[in-house]
């Protein structure tokens, strides 16, 4: 291939490549493309195994070994017969047999032990007799590539103790109340705080963001006011000021630090508006000492922390619905607002909701705001009412992996997983909306 | 604020639907247009020619205060419409297009089915009636852009997964829908095929019968083929204003120009 000059300028002083240039040329650039594409290649991979990491460490806590020791064998209590084959009466004269009076006589007084069913029994068994304790955590790496290392140091210390596989996160988990004993411990509380959180946000945020968004889109260079009075033009001048400098400083306040929210959240909704954020004033206080550290104290912060980017989303959104469609619409007659909410509205909503929905997942995951606001670190109670006191998974996480025993880093590393889980969904819920309202506007 | 009507009985004695008169339309500062005046008769096709920049389609857009949607956008003098001067403070823009429609250089369909797209004007501009009064008035749009026959068998189909023309077609009956007296076209075959094109001309004959138009183009044999009256601009080459250079019967113009420069350009020496 090779390009005889045809039109060659006269009187020129630079000049292209000819001939067998050109090809040398031609490879030399591609050449510089593939390296470009290989450097690129390598930032995604990079990214790629640092997620694998992170996936691997949360698995590596959350999964793992258990070494369980029981005070009395099971075997030893029946004669060798599972729990579950004894009948009512068995267990009760076993129960009666085994346990010293004063443990008797309270368990008779929540409910006579005779009136209890087998299953309940066998409960009370396991939880005062068997006494199954676990005496040693291990990661889900040495589990499963240092057994016989772990089994010899085991059958040294604990002779009696089984080694078992143990998943920390499992329906009990999700379903039982915050406990200190991390063996039991769950993040019901948690979970429904987070939710609880989620859904005020959303119903706080959205329709706020949404409505500045349209205005500053839409209305901002509007003239409110008769233009033909000096007293109009001052007010139009003042309103035309105030939005323009709200609209270039919305991203500037989404870069404020989440903590600083907090600190705001503490001062305006706990403290002085404790009064509204309490219950108090509908007379519905729901913790007596909650003082403002509730759920709506939080949910309204998490707002304040989120309203910039769903506005700034929620603009993006409306910008991109084309003008054409906005003159079409006035040129038929119709009013400013009717193109909004028929023509703009329909068409930037898929942008809308998937911009309002990620902004809120992310904060979802956000723990500092609401150390400020007062979550409370251990709570069992769940929440009730918008005046409830609260706690979310994130500061559960923050809570549990502050403390000493590996049990604890365990379930800081299943309620990790719960908090992904639920973070993930988000984001598909967002993707499946945002699929489903394109597909349906074209039809 | 008491808000004038214009008054749908008006019935002087003028042969023009709508007159522009000492009209200068300002971006800001900038006065794109100067010193403009020229008349639309009734049922007829009056076109805007001159080269790019000299102010045809701005004009065109001050017909029904589409300009007002551009910030800093003013125009002075008068554009008149039933006895009435469209700029007048009390005259609400809405009320303009309601009766001067307007159809876009690039076909702009709703993202709605074909249905949906003419049943949207009459929705909007309160229209009250039945389902089946609708089905009627959008057989009649449909029919009167002469796109009935390609489209009746699916009209929940989206207005956007027909051709191009078709959509321009869908865009004039939408636009016929309301019932405006006059119908603007800011280039409404640039973007189309030859048989497109021809068919579009062919459909503003049509209409011609019923409503007055003013059609902006580029394309010289168009305005000579498709249209009864022709106004040339130009840009003053001092000011950067566009003006009128000449105007009248497009046989005229097209055959014996008065003015030199309106020769040059309709023989393509310049523009």
């Amino acid at each position: 291939m090779s390009a005889e000059p045809v039109n060659r300028p006269s009187a020129s002083t630079g000049r292209l490549p000819q001939g067998e240039e050109v090809k040398q040329n031609v490879a030399s650039r591609q050449q510089r493309g593939k390296l470009w594409q290989a450097s690129l290649l390598f930032s995604v991979v990079v990214g790629l195994s640092v997620l694998l990491m992170l996936a691997w460490n949360i698995a590596n806590d959350a999964f793992g070994g258990i070494a369980v020791q029981a005070d009395v064998e099971v075997e030893t209590l029946t004669d060798g017969r599972p729990l579950e084959d004894l009948t009512q009466p068995e267990l009760v004269a076993l129960l009666e047999e085994n346990l010293r009076s004063r443990v008797l006589r309270n368990l008779n007084r929540e409910q006579p032990l005779a009136e209890r069913d087998a299953e309940n029994l066998i409960e009370v068994v396991l939880l005062e007799i068997v006494k199954p304790e676990v005496v040693a955590t291990y990661k889900l790496a040495d589990f499963l590539f240092n057994r016989a290392e772990i089994e010899a140091q085991l059958a040294e210390d604990f002779p009696r103790a089984e080694l078992e596989f143990k998943s920390w996160v499992r329906w009990d988990f999700i379903v039982n109340p915050m406990s200190s004993n991390p063996v039991y411990a769950g993040v019901r509380t948690a979970l429904l705080g987070t939710l609880w959180l989620l859904m005020l946000t959303i119903l706080i945020a959205f329709p706020l963001g949404l409505g500045a968004a349209i205005y500053l889109e839409e209305y901002q260079s509007d003239k409110i006011f008769d233009e033909r009075t000096p007293a109009g033009r001052f007010f139009n001048r003042v309103i035309a000021r105030s939005t323009s400098i709200i609209s270039t400083n919305i991203y500037n306040l989404s870069g404020v630090p989440s903590i600083i929210y907090g600190m705001l959240g503490l001062a305006i909704f706990v403290r002085a508006l404790e009064n509204f954020t309490s219950g108090a004033m509908f007379g519905v206080g729901g913790d007596a000492t909650a003082n403002g550290r509730t759920i709506i104290s939080a949910a309204l912060t998490m707002s304040l922390l989120v309203l910039p980017v769903v506005i700034i989303s929620s603009q993006e959104a409306i910008k991109a619905v084309p003008s054409t469609l906005r003159q079409a619409s006035l040129g038929l007659g119709a009013t400013k607002w009717q193109t909004i909410w028929k023509i703009v509205l329909p068409n930037a909503l898929p942008g809308i909701l998937t911009g309002t929905i990620l902004a809120i997942s992310r904060a979802i995951g956000e723990t500092a705001p609401l150390i400020v606001v007062g979550a409370s670190t251990f709570i069992v109670t769940d929440p009730t009412s918008i005046f409830s006191k609260f706690t979310v998974l994130p500061i559960q996480i923050y809570n549990w992996t502050s403390r000493p025993q590996d049990e604890f880093r365990a379930i800081a590393a299943a309620a990790i997983i719960v908090l992904l889980i639920l973070l993930l969904s988000l984001n598909a819920t967002a993707i499946l909306l945002r699929n489903y309202l394109r597909s349906r506007r074209v039809t | 604020m008491a808000m004038k009507a214009i008054d749908p009985q008006y019935t002087a004695d003028t042969k023009y639907a709508l007159e522009v008169r000492n009209v200068d339309i300002y971006y800001s500062a900038f006065r794109a247009v100067k010193n403009c005046s020229f008349g639309m008769e009734r049922n007829k096709i009056t076109a805007l020619i001159g080269p790019s920049g000299c102010g045809k389609s701005t004009v065109l857009r001050s017909l029904n205060r589409m300009n007002d949607l551009i910030a800093g956008a003013r125009t002075e003098g008068e554009v008149l419409y039933r006895g009435q001067n469209l700029y007048d403070p009390d005259i609400d823009a809405v009320q303009v297009r309601r009766s001067i429609g307007m159809v876009f250089q690039k076909a702009n369909p709703f993202p709605k089915s074909i249905y949906d797209n003419i049943a949207y004007g009459p929705r909007v501009n309160g229209w009250k009636g039945s389902k089946a009064e609708m089905d009627e008035l959008v057989e009649r749009a449909l029919r009167g852009a002469a796109l009935w026959d390609e489209v009746k068998d699916d009209l929940k189909k989206s207005g956007l997964a027909i051709s191009g023309g078709q959509q321009q077609r869908l865009c004039i009956a939408r636009a016929l829908a309301v019932e405006p007296e006059v119908i603007l076209m800011d280039e409404p075959c640039s973007a189309l095929d030859p048989i497109s094109t021809l068919k579009i001309e062919e459909l503003m004959f049509e209409l011609r019968q019923r409503y007055s138009i003013v059609i902006v183009t580029h394309n010289m044999q168009q305005a000579a083929r498709a249209s009864d009256n022709t106004v040339f601009f130009l840009m003053d080459k001092e000011d950067r204003a566009g003006q009128i250079v000449e105007y009248g019967p497009t046989e005229q113009i097209f055959q014996s120009p008065k003015d030199e420069r309106t020769e040059q350009y309709i023989s393509g020496r310049f523009g």
